[in-house]
């Protein structure tokens, strides 16, 4: 699961803090979750696409501005879109770089957009934010009981 | 100089132009042209919405917070702030020299971060505009088209900026919000297992960019005349250098040159700034302008970064990147130290700078155990400063009885470089635009300049949907004559 955000710029922090507490739940398991692991940084770069590399499966997270709430959980394919025109990249582009710097498919992956209204420095994240990062997280840890799902849940947010 | 396209004599009576925001930089910049009926340009700005807001943030906070929390001033840079904060840090602590191990682990969190960010900045938002010139289609002007027409090339960028992240990580503990740096030193050394791994590709990071020199070194010239004059201007030139003279990216004192590679002053001291440096306001940017007071706010505008660095030295003290720095200096009779897009070969042999100095550190012992911290008196102001990869970098602090922040200032490599922009947009504007038709391709040769000196425009704020590129035309009396919307999923609407 790959997650990216600014923590100190309000509702930006939900995918940092959708991670923090899956962290707290992936202990409270005790190994009950397939091997996963949890990555977050400021922005998706190129270089991310290395981190898909030997992975079943991948969950991007992240932060929306846009979009239906709480949130929208959708599949994302490798696509040439034109997001490296800032230092910031989409999930499709990563996908795509992974294809094209290792000559394979990347794995399946999908998109778990999480509505934010606010984000300005210093403040914290907001009371609406707060319930749609309650909801992204009740389908995370349902996904991680059983990653299988996933293909059957996105389209259904 | 075109100095005089900075304010138009009757700007009522012109056409606007908005292009905004400026794509692949970070952030949010917004460039401004303003023409006349027969489409001279009478006016050129380039704006860019400073984010000003830290300064409040840290008020109240207690000085020890700062190495933290500034790594949240910018998701670009972060470990630019976390360093340059924490040798504030230092100084509000008392710590006037680090322990060996303090400063050797900082300096390779540096070139971590110098390495990654130099990568990213050539591989993926240069090298379209350089590897198919400024002419190429919009479906050209991208990084998917490099992969596919130079795959090699590719394929080593994302490899060079991950083994920069990899140091990073292995440095400061984490992939992002590490915490190395703590008031007079660090938090941890290295044990010899993460040694190994960072040693076992650090000579292939070091032919690779080797090779990047050369292939920036081949662009630049075979652009001839062109590229030698494309939005370049002489300048002054700013950056910290060693006590010897060498280039010094993590610590050392002040050194300033003229237009003409004169000494204006050296071995500064930047715990005092100020009495080099004053910053200007202008109505027309929330931006503040710096000057070198030596010159005055008229000619004291200057320029930092890999351009200054490597000019402003005297030396590289690893052997590949000096070799490297010569050649650069000997290229055209010297011409490359004006030359805007010379940048991006300065910044490759500044990338091999470091990839040489990863190595370098990683055989030391030092980084493998020694005391980390040292203690000293508490003050009540700290400056730090370091060259960030974008150029100089200042974090200035003053606190209370209390431990409490009660001022903070910072000057940023993008503040510092704010006139020099400005100059190369309104060069470009004057060779280029000049009594022509406003064309997307026109329009791009502004950004390729702009692009030249990686400016940080961040806001950091970057989630889904929040990067659009807007492009708007505007008449003298500000209506809207068109625009155009580029979203961050490369969708394009007129509106």
């Amino acid at each position: 699961m790959l997650t990216w955000g600014n923590p100190s710029r309000g509702d930006d922090a939900l995918g940092p803090e959708l991670v923090r507490r899956l962290e707290a739940l992936s202990a409270q398991k005790a190994g009950a979750w397939r091997d996963h692991e949890f990555l977050t940084d400021f922005q998706l770069q190129p270089e991310h696409a290395t981190d898909l590399a030997e992975r079943d499966l991948v969950l991007f997270a992240d932060a929306a501005a846009e979009g239906r709430a709480p949130f929208s959980f959708s599949r994302v394919r490798p696509a040439r879109d034109h997001s490296f025109t800032s230092h910031a990249m989409s999930p499709s582009a990563v996908l795509a770089v992974y294809r094209q710097v290792f000559e394979r498919e990347p794995p399946e992956a999908y998109l778990l957009a999480i509505r934010g209204e606010s984000f300005e420095l210093g403040e914290p994240m907001s009371a609406r934010a707060e319930r749609h990062l309650d909801a992204a997280l009740a389908l995370t840890a349902r996904l991680l009981d059983a990653p299988d799902a996933a293909d059957e849940l996105h389209g259904h947010h | 100089m075109n100095s005089s396209l900075e304010t138009a004599a009757n700007p009522e009576n012109l056409r606007r132009v908005v292009i905004e925001p400026v794509t692949r930089v970070e952030g949010h910049g917004k460039v401004t042209l303003l023409l006349d009926e027969d489409n001279h340009v009478q006016q050129a700005r380039f704006h860019i919405v400073e984010f000003r807001g830290f300064e409040k943030f840290v008020q109240g906070r207690p000085y020890w917070e700062v190495p933290v929390m500034v790594q949240r001033l910018c998701g670009i840079c972060p470990v630019s702030h976390h360093l340059a904060g924490g040798k504030a840090v230092d100084m509000l602590a008392g710590a006037t020299e680090l322990t060996p191990t303090a400063d050797k682990m900082r300096r390779l969190l540096h070139f971590g971060q110098v390495l990654q960010s130099h990568a990213l900045h050539f591989f993926h938002l240069a090298s379209p505009d350089l590897l198919f010139g400024f002419d190429a289609a919009v479906d050209k002007r991208n990084v998917f088209a490099v992969i596919e027409a130079f795959p090699e090339i590719a394929k080593k960028g994302v490899l060079l900026r991950k083994y920069g992240q990899e140091v990073i990580r292995v440095t400061a503990g984490k992939r992002v919000h590490g915490t190395l740096v703590v008031p007079g030193g660090v938090n941890k050394h290295l044990v010899p297992e993460e040694r190994d791994y960072l040693l076992q590709d650090v000579d292939r990071t070091i032919a690779w960019s080797q090779e990047a020199v050369e292939l920036a070194r081949r662009v630049y010239s075979e652009g001839g005349e062109r590229h030698r004059e494309f939005g370049s201007f002489r300048s002054p030139i700013l950056s910290l250098v060693r006590e010897d003279g060498a280039m010094d990216l993590y610590h050392g004192r002040l050194r300033a040159r003229d237009e003409n590679g004169a000494m204006l002053f050296d071995q500064a001291d930047y715990a005092q700034y100020w009495d080099y440096v004053h910053e200007v306001v202008k109505p027309w940017s929330y931006m503040k302008f710096p000057f070198l007071r030596a010159l005055g706010a008229e000619r004291g505008w200057y320029r930092v970064g890999p351009l200054a660095r490597v000019a402003n030295c005297d030396v590289i003290a690893t052997p590949l990147a000096e070799s490297q720095r010569q050649t650069f200096l000997a290229f055209d009779g010297g011409s490359t130290r004006s030359s805007t897009l010379a940048t991006h070969w300065a910044r490759m042999i500044e990338m091999l700078y470091a990839a040489e100095g990863i190595r370098e550190l990683l055989s030391d012992p030092d980084l493998l155990g020694g005391e980390l911290v040292v203690k000293g008196e508490r003050q009540y102001r700290g400056v730090g400063v370091i060259e960030a990869p974008r150029g100089t970098l200042i974090h200035h602090y003053r606190i209370n009885d209390d431990d409490l922040i009660v001022r903070c200032n910072l000057i940023v490599s993008t503040t510092h470089n704010n006139q020099a922009m400005n100059e190369s947009v309104r060069q470009v504007a004057r060779q280029h635009l000049d009594g022509r038709e406003i064309t997307e391709p026109l329009l791009n040769y502004i950004e390729v300049a702009i692009r030249a000196f990686d400016p940080c425009l961040s806001c950091a704020t970057h989630a889904l949907g929040k990067m659009p590129l807007e492009v708007e035309l505007l008449d003298a009396g500000g209506a809207r004559l068109d625009r155009m919307v580029r979203n961050a999923d490369g969708g394009v609407r007129h509106s």
